[in-house]
């Protein structure tokens, strides 16, 4: 598909870019950005109006389970793949505790023939550090990586054995494949089903003190230091996390950090009601921590919002709290949260998209997060004034799990190119 | 007055008035219970289900007994632990119970908030009877009808509450309802019995036996689960009972009139010797007597009686 795209506000942080200027795409890529393109009438070559909306780099995810294989009944593919174009997202990174885990070529592949039948949006696989996601011994990082997976995670386990995270560091260092560590010491948070605080001591629940993610951050800094190599630090949500990742930098560790919408939006008192949908793994924490994750993303210590995009069904929800299966959906959610950080003064537009888009892109060495002449014609479009609420039947995702129902946002992508296709379009239709 | 309410979840969403009320009520009850014929046909019709995930050997009978003293059918179920090992969800059977319409339904789950989930699920009246270590109001409520008879108020009396206050839903409810009344609270216990930020809930917190109980007016000690010795919570039983045994000694620093209180059931040499537990001090069987009035009260109360 070739494109002119006309009249919007380009928002594009890889190039300091935040104009009204033209785009052209051709084949599926930027071919330039110019005020006042001439239309001039190619064959195939269709004009867009978008005054009064926003264009950036396709939205990446970073950070979302996409539950195929083996729970398609909480999400699939392409079922994940339909929540995060509505959501604005061009490429998502999906995790690996699906059934089975993905520690081998045979799923990293499998998830690549699906989604290639599903063609929404980029899904790069992350595989698992250890076999079975086990803690114990590594999985094949080469082999993994020379069939498509992009970066290694346990998350939703930690590694518990240092020894083992640090011959995965050293190992994963040298193949140039991110780590992204699921910080929590797993003594410490052990029959945990909320956060440690006042709130959990009211409603009587087993807490999760926030020391459980610290400890764990500071080792695997720790570790990046002494490995001389990097570590990604996922769903960053305590106080603690931010001070040790901000102190890191400041001496010159290479860590990069992501934090995901609930942490800044929510704390463990909307737990009160024991709404099964705001139990989440890290859990919601307190408000000094919300605080400290807003100041980690507004002077750059985080450097990523990722969903963290948890889909289970209702019959995994539906039970006594602490039963009750950890986690929320967030593609389509994600954006329209976010933009509640502009609202409130604590990230320019320009900042967020860098979070949402270029540096995810960035941290996993995929294509994406920018403009630039050449690269991959993935677009969001945003109308900054759309009104909306958050609602079960709107939702594309399979699952519903989601404690914003009922939320009233403001912002919201109405389009959504990848490669010059339009993959979710709720401006012309 | 009438109870403008659908369940008893909790002592924290009641009103100083409502906890009144329920007193009142109860002390109205208590006279039922010492006749030849222990029964009226104040509740003929209704039904009243027992639904224990948890075992429990009082309260369940307390409940049953005050169901029947007021001519209700008392019917009692009891689960497996959990619905999670049971197979059916929790739900379900709340569902199927609500489909042979009973008038309340009385739930002990040791998952914190059950009873929430319940109530907000099916039409009739939900009692919690304890739900894991959140709450467990007929408990603080007869605590407290108990200490009103003996005390005569509940206001500026001294209370301590001594032992696992972080796995004790007994604790939290009367915390609420004693702070509600008027009373000032103390918690002690070995620090890793002491749960985060419990201060702001209003009550002072200690960590020895001696300085929690000097001068105050009611102890509560509470029951150490002997399981929890293996979660590296406390050393050992022996030396608990060494630092926080309610014994002849230590009760000399708490008031002369001192009433001494237990939720039960009790060890014997561990939290509390047995001279104390069946010594001039202890209401503990005053307070099993009053359970049975609390609930009567509060089966009368759901089911739309007038105090």
């Amino acid at each position: 598909m070739n494109w002119i795209i006309k009249g919007a506000r380009i928002v594009d942080p890889s190039q300091h870019i935040d104009d009204r200027t033209d785009i052209l795409i051709e084949d599926g890529k930027i071919v330039k950005l110019e005020r006042n393109l001439s239309a001039a009438r190619k064959k195939g070559l269709d004009s867009m109006d978008l005054a009064g909306l926003v264009v950036t780099p396709g939205l990446v995810d970073m950070h979302t389970h996409l539950r195929e294989p083996g729970f398609e009944y909480k999400e699939t593919i392409q079922t994940g793949s339909e929540a995060a174009c509505a959501g604005g997202f061009t490429s998502i990174a999906c995790m690996a505790n699906t059934n089975p885990v993905n520690d081998n070529r045979s799923v990293t592949e499998y998830i690549l023939r699906k989604t290639a039948a599903t063609n929404l949006v980029n899904v790069y696989p992350i595989a698992a550090i250890t076999l079975q996601s086990q803690g114990k011994s590594l999985a094949e990082f080469w082999d993994l990586k020379e069939a498509g997976a992009i970066a290694l995670s346990d998350d939703g386990k930690p590694v518990m054995d240092s020894a083992v995270m640090r011959r995965a560091m050293e190992y994963a260092h040298s193949l140039g494949l991110p780590i992204i560590s699921h910080c929590e010491d797993a003594c410490l948070s052990s029959g945990g089903a909320m956060n440690e605080g006042f709130a959990a001591t009211e409603m009587g629940l087993p807490g999760i003190p926030g020391i459980a993610e610290d400890i764990m951050v500071a080792r695997d800094l720790l570790l990046a230091e002494y490995t001389r190599s990097s570590i990604h630090i996922a769903h960053v949500s305590t106080a603690g996390s931010v001070r040790l990742i901000r102190d890191a930098k400041g001496r010159g560790i290479k860590v990069t950090a992501e934090t995901a919408p609930h942490y800044f939006t929510l704390t463990d008192d909307d737990l009160r009601t024991y709404d099964v949908n705001a139990k989440v793994y890290p859990p919601l924490r307190g408000k000094n921590d919300v605080e400290a994750i807003k100041e980690g993303l507004r002077d750059g210590t985080i450097d990523a919002i990722a969903s963290d995009h948890a889909p289970h069904a209702i019959t995994d929800k539906e039970v006594e709290f602490e039963y009750a299966a950890s986690g929320m959906i967030g593609l389509e959610t994600s954006l329209g949260l976010s933009l509640r950080l502009v609202a409130a003064g604590i990230l320019t537009l320009n900042q967020l998209i860098e979070k949402m888009s270029t540096n995810p892109a960035g941290i996993l060495r995929i294509p994406g997060g920018s403009l630039r002449p050449g690269a991959p014609a993935d677009l969001t479009i945003i109308d900054l004034e759309r009104s909306w609420t958050v609602s079960r039947e709107a939702i594309r995702s399979r699952s519903k799990n989601t404690p914003f129902l009922g939320w009233d946002l403001t912002g919201k992508a109405v389009m959504t190119m990848k490669g010059g296709v339009i993959t979710f379009d709720e401006l012309r239709n | 007055m009438i109870l403008e309410r659908k369940d008893i979840l909790g002592v924290k969403e009641l009103s100083k008035d409502e906890i009144l009320l329920i007193l009142d009520t109860a002390d109205s009850f208590i006279e039922i219970s010492t006749r030849e014929i222990k029964k009226v046909p104040t509740l003929r019709g209704k039904t009243v289900i027992n639904l224990f995930y948890e075992a429990s050997t009082r309260t369940r009978t307390s409940f049953e007994i005050a169901g029947k003293r007021l001519s209700a059918d008392t019917i009692n179920i009891s689960a497996s632990t959990s619905s999670v090992v049971k197979g059916e969800t929790l739900l379900d059977t709340a569902r199927n119970l609500e489909a042979m319409n009973p008038d309340v339904i009385v739930i002990r789950h040791s998952a914190a908030g059950a009873p929430h989930m319940l109530a907000g699920m099916v039409r009739q009246s939900i009692i919690n009877a304890g739900d894991g270590a959140h709450e467990h109001p007929t408990q603080a409520l007869l605590d407290m009808m108990t200490i009103r008879a003996k005390k005569g108020r509940i206001e500026n009396l001294n209370v301590a509450i001594v032992g696992d206050i972080a796995h004790s839903r007994v604790a939290r409810s009367n915390i609420y309802g004693l702070k509600k009344m008027g009373a000032r609270v103390t918690v002690a216990g070995p620090a890793t019995m002491i749960p985060r930020d419990i201060e702001q809930m209003g009550v002072a917190v200690c960590s020895c036996l001696d300085e929690a109980i000097k001068e105050v007016d009611v102890i509560m000690m509470l029951r150490i689960q002997i399981e929890r010795q293996h979660q590296t919570i406390f050393p050992s039983l022996r030396e608990y009972a060494q630092r926080f045994c309610l014994n002849k000694k230590n009760i000399s620093l708490a008031k002369k009139d001192v009433l001494v209180m237990h939720p039960g059931p009790i060890n014997r040499g561990v939290e509390i010797s047995p001279d104390i537990a069946d010594g001039p001090y202890s209401v503990i069987l005053d307070q099993v007597t009053n359970g049975v009035a609390v609930r009567m009260a509060l089966l009368y109360l759901l089911t739309g009686g007038k105090a």
